[in-house]
């Protein structure tokens, strides 16, 4: 009962009344993007890459959560970036640069991390983290 | 002139700072060390009798003299800055300023101290370079030497109580590390300290004297107390006034530094110095201390009628106690002392009868005879290779001449024969006790005086005849016993301890520990060098073996100085002929002021003068001194008088004198004649004496046991209380802190067990409850995987969004419910 009790309001809030055609409204939505949108899909990718460096065993596929975690941040600046220059109140140019810079880490981020996995591939012969408990001692 | 006497005592304090601290290090050969210590002295006599002679002959000398004080010319200084001094004494209280000057002071009395100290100094420094030849202490002996002439003379001529005391002391420390000189004896180093600790007992009450005339005149110079003592009044038999405890302590101090009794026991002891220093410090000088510190304050004794007779009894009692332990004694040295002592008590006989001008010429008289026959003594034990016991001696006269020829004037001086020096001394002091009209009991202590001069003829005569006269004991074959084999054993040591002479020996006298002999001196190789007359001596040393050894005479620089003092002894009791002899000098005291009793009277204050009102008024003060008031009218108070008596039977003054010389000359005479019978005529008479009178010989041979008796009644019972107060400390003071550290000690066993298992049972109680409470827990949440501690920090996050956003996510939950409802 208690499930049912909190399950109905989220379809509620799914399928709540839009005005007009709804496909029509998704396909304007999509043709002028505003800001939520990309804030939505950027939280999107973040829980991916949480999700995937928090279940997945393979410290490749971790590794690449945490690209799509990177990712994320990057979408959110760029999309405030653009939004922002709308606004025009601040420098919005800062948005991008930072986007830049954070591909420039995740680079050399990269590089370290999959050095550090061959590292350890060579005296663990694992790449799953589950059998990598080091931090133990 | 006399403005130079401040270099009196700094020259001889020159000399020793030279010998003593360089003397050593730049190995300065004897003659060099002699040559300091004779040159300073010699030097210090010539200013001395330049000064003396300025100051009473010179043409502007003026009589009666005042005291010249060395601050007058700017020689002194201000020594002890003044303090206000609290004056309590009932005539005149107030505050004085105390300023002490160092500043020496010339007069009369003080003339004559320093012409025996450096006079008879200068002889008996010249006799040392001889008789110390070859110690190793040589430097060290002659800088204690000239320290002690140097306080001797600061003691002399200071012109306040302190400087005196700072002499005084001065010369108890130089006489204690010249008894103590071989100290590496027992013997004398306990004698050192035995003087020491002696004369601070006579210190304690003369250091409480001084105190005393501080606090009540204000002041420690002589001129300013003696003024104001004048005016004090006489306090009679019985009446211990502030002057009577002032008087009792200066006379405290003079009988420890005057060996008197009871403090005498230090003196005999002392003779375990070197000869010279017996000489100097034990019979001319430093034991003549207390005489002149009486002398000096004459005033204060003569305002005490109980201190005079005080002083009388107990110099009458010195005087035959000493004289009859002379008698038994077989140490030429041990002889010599008591004769010392029994001297001493002479002196002070005079003193306590008035007759203070008197006790000073016997002072002087003694200083020469005595000083004469204590080097004559070690003459002897040179001569006799320090043998001591006169027992082993006899017939010396053939070998040693000069000894022989001057310890003969030394020995008819002592004895009281006219016209020798001591003769016109002590008949003085009998005469003067017979007549004293200051004290009663006059008679009395000249009745003793009179016996103590038989007994001392005696044992003059007895010495004399033991060791110059009779048969030549030491060719006879040792007699054994104790004496004679420390005597073989330091001779034979002594030959082989000659090696110990060169430069590299050190300072370390050459004697044995079991030694009893004076110094070592030259070996026979040594004799032969400097003797011709050594050869057959060596020889016939060989021949008689141990205890056989031929006395010599001893070299110049020893038999010169004893010809001088001889001289002096002979005549130099001419400056005080009597008042009996009047009829052949013309004058009562002939000489003017070269007679000694002219050139004290102005420092012997005189209460008969002082009442009739002439005090300061008579020039050259013809009979007026002490003993001489004796005629006055004021004698029948004082009981019976035996010259009064005497002469109210003979009806002449003069024919009184006479007979009372008489009989002075008839006691030498028995004296004498006795001696001559026991110990010349009838050797065999001694010992058959000394069994009939086994007791009383047995006492005086044993010195009355008095040693024994303080050794029983003062260091027994000392160190029992000092057993006690160790027990005490170590049962109950002990006994106390030792408890109280037990106590503490259970007390922190009860505290440490209270800590250890009721404290730390908790804490680690509750520390393991909490451990194992929490550790699973906390060991759960450390697996060591990267992901469970991402996911924490992922919930983490979501739970803080979720706090920071809770209105807004409760507000759109309710906007939810409420679309739905």
């Amino acid at each position: 009962m208690n499930m049912l009790n909190s399950f109905i309001p989220a379809l509620a809030f799914l399928f709540q009344e839009v005005e007009g055609d709804r496909w029509a409204q998704m396909r304007h939505a999509a043709a002028n993007p505003d800001l939520s949108k990309f804030l939505v899909i950027g939280a999107l990718l973040f829980i991916i890459g949480v999700a995937g460096v928090l279940t997945r065993r393979n410290i490749i596929v971790i590794f690449m959560s945490i690209e799509l975690i990177l990712n994320a941040a990057n979408l959110n600046f760029v999309a405030f970036s653009r939004y922002l220059q709308e606004t025009g109140s601040v420098n919005a140019l800062a948005g991008q640069i930072f986007t830049v810079f954070v591909i420039v880490v995740a680079a050399a981020e990269a590089a370290i991390g999959l050095g550090i996995v061959i590292a350890l591939y060579r005296n663990k012969e694992t790449i799953w983290v589950d059998e990598i408990d080091l931090l133990k001692w | 002139m006399y403005k130079y006497i401040w270099l009196v005592p700094l020259l001889p304090l020159l000399g020793a700072a030279i010998n003593g601290l360089l003397g050593r290090k730049l190995r300065f050969s004897e003659p060099v060390i002699g040559g300091i210590a004779v040159g300073s002295v010699a030097l210090s006599f010539l200013i001395s009798v330049a000064a003396v002679y300025s100051y009473g002959f010179g043409s502007n000398a003026q009589w009666p003299p005042n005291p010249y004080l060395t601050s007058q010319d700017g020689f002194s200084f201000e020594w002890i800055p003044g303090g206000a001094v609290h004056i309590n004494h009932g005539i005149q209280s107030g505050f004085a300023l105390l300023n002490v000057h160092w500043s020496y002071q010339l007069d009369p009395l003080s003339s004559v101290f320093m012409l025996i100290v450096t006079g008879v100094g200068l002889c008996i420094f010249i006799f040392a370079t001889g008789y110390m030849h070859g110690e190793a202490g040589f430097y060290r002996f002659f800088a204690y030497m000239g320290l002690f002439m140097f306080s001797m003379l600061v003691l002399v001529m200071g012109s306040n109580f302190v400087m005196m005391f700072v002499g005084w002391e001065g010369v108890g420390l130089c006489s204690y590390l010249l008894i103590g000189y071989y100290f590496d004896r027992q013997e004398a180093a306990n004698a050192s300290r035995k003087a020491f600790i002696t004369n601070r007992i006579g210190d304690f009450g003369f250091a409480l004297a001084i105190f005393g005339i501080i606090a009540t005149f204000g002041s420690a110079q002589y001129t300013q107390v003696f003024e104001q003592a004048k005016t004090f009044p006489m306090e009679t038999i019985g009446h211990w006034g502030l002057l009577s405890w002032i008087a009792l302590g200066l006379f405290i101090g003079a009988c420890g530094k005057s060996a008197q009794l009871p403090l005498h026991v230090w003196l005999p002891d002392a003779m375990a110095g070197p000869t010279p220093v017996s000489a100097l410090i034990h019979a001319a000088t430093m034991v003549t201390a207390g005489l002149y510190m009486v002398t000096r304050t004459n005033v204060i004794f003569q305002h005490s009628q109980t201190m005079m007779l005080v002083v009388a009894l107990v110099g009458a009692a010195t005087a035959i106690f000493a004289a009859t332990i002379g008698i038994t004694q077989n140490d030429i040295k041990k002889v010599l002392a008591y004769s010392t002592v029994s001297q001493l008590g002479f002196m002070f006989m005079a003193c306590g009868v008035g007759a203070f001008v008197i006790a000073i010429f016997h002072v002087m008289t003694h200083a020469f005879f005595k000083a004469l026959m204590f080097l004559g003594a070690g003459s002897v034990i040179h001569g006799m290779h320090h043998e001591q016991d006169m027992r082993r001696m006899g017939g010396l006269k053939k070998y040693m001449p000069y000894t022989y020829w001057t310890f003969l004037a030394g020995w008819l001086a002592i004895c009281g024969i006219i016209p020798f020096s001591g003769f016109w001394s002590k008949d003085e002091i009998l005469w003067g006790a017979a007549s004293t009209t200051q004290i009663p009991l006059g008679w009395i202590v000249w009745a003793v005086g009179t016996i103590a001069a038989i007994c001392t003829a005696f044992y003059m005569t007895r010495l004399m005849a033991m060791t110059f006269w009779g048969r030549e004991r030491f060719l006879e074959a040792p007699a054994g016993g104790e004496a004679d084999e420390a005597h073989a054993s330091a001779y034979d040591k002594g030959l082989a301890a000659h090696d110990a002479r060169l430069p590299s020996a050190g300072d370390r006298p050459r004697h044995e520990p079991g030694e009893h002999v004076g110094p070592v001196h030259e070996d026979v190789a040594h004799h032969t060098a400097t003797h011709g007359h050594a050869d057959e001596h060596a020889s016939d040393k060989g021949g008689h073996g141990h205890g056989a050894h031929i006395p010599h005479e001893s070299p110049p620089s020893m038999w010169v100085p004893l010809v001088v003092l001889a001289v002096f002894a002979t005549i130099g009791g001419l400056v005080g002929i009597g008042p009996a002899f009047r009829s052949v000098t013309g004058t009562e005291h002939p000489g003017g002021r070269l007679n000694i009793v002219n050139w004290l009277s102005p420092v012997i204050w005189s209460p008969a003068t002082e009442a009739a009102g002439e005090h300061g008024s008579e020039p050259l003060a013809e009979g007026t001194h002490g003993a001489e008031a004796a005629h006055g009218p004021a004698s029948a108070a004082n009981g019976f008088n035996l010259a009064h008596a005497v002469e109210s039977s003979v009806h002449s003054e003069l024919a009184t004198e006479w007979i009372f010389i008489v009989i002075s000359l008839v006691a030498a005479g028995i004296g004498m004649l006795l001696g001559g019978l026991f110990y010349v005529w009838r050797p065999a008479l001694p010992d058959i004496w000394a069994q009939r009178l086994r007791p009383l010989y047995l006492a005086s041979y044993n010195k009355y046991w008095v040693d024994e008796f303080y050794g029983w009644a003062i260091t027994r019972r000392t160190m029992d209380l000092a057993r006690a107060v160790f027990a005490f400390d170590a049962k109950v003071v002990d006994g106390i802190v030792n408890g109280l550290a037990w106590l503490s000690r259970q007390f922190s066993r009860l505290v440490g067990g209270f800590d250890k298992y009721f404290v730390d049972g908790l804490v680690n109680t509750i520390a393991a409850f909490i451990l194992r409470l929490m550790s699973p827990l906390l060991r759960a949440a450390q697996t060591g995987f990267t992901q469970n501690y991402a996911l924490v920090m992922v919930v983490g996050l979501m739970i803080a969004v979720a706090a920071f956003f809770a209105k807004d996510i409760a507000a759109a939950l309710r906007s939810v419910f409420a679309a739905i409802m």
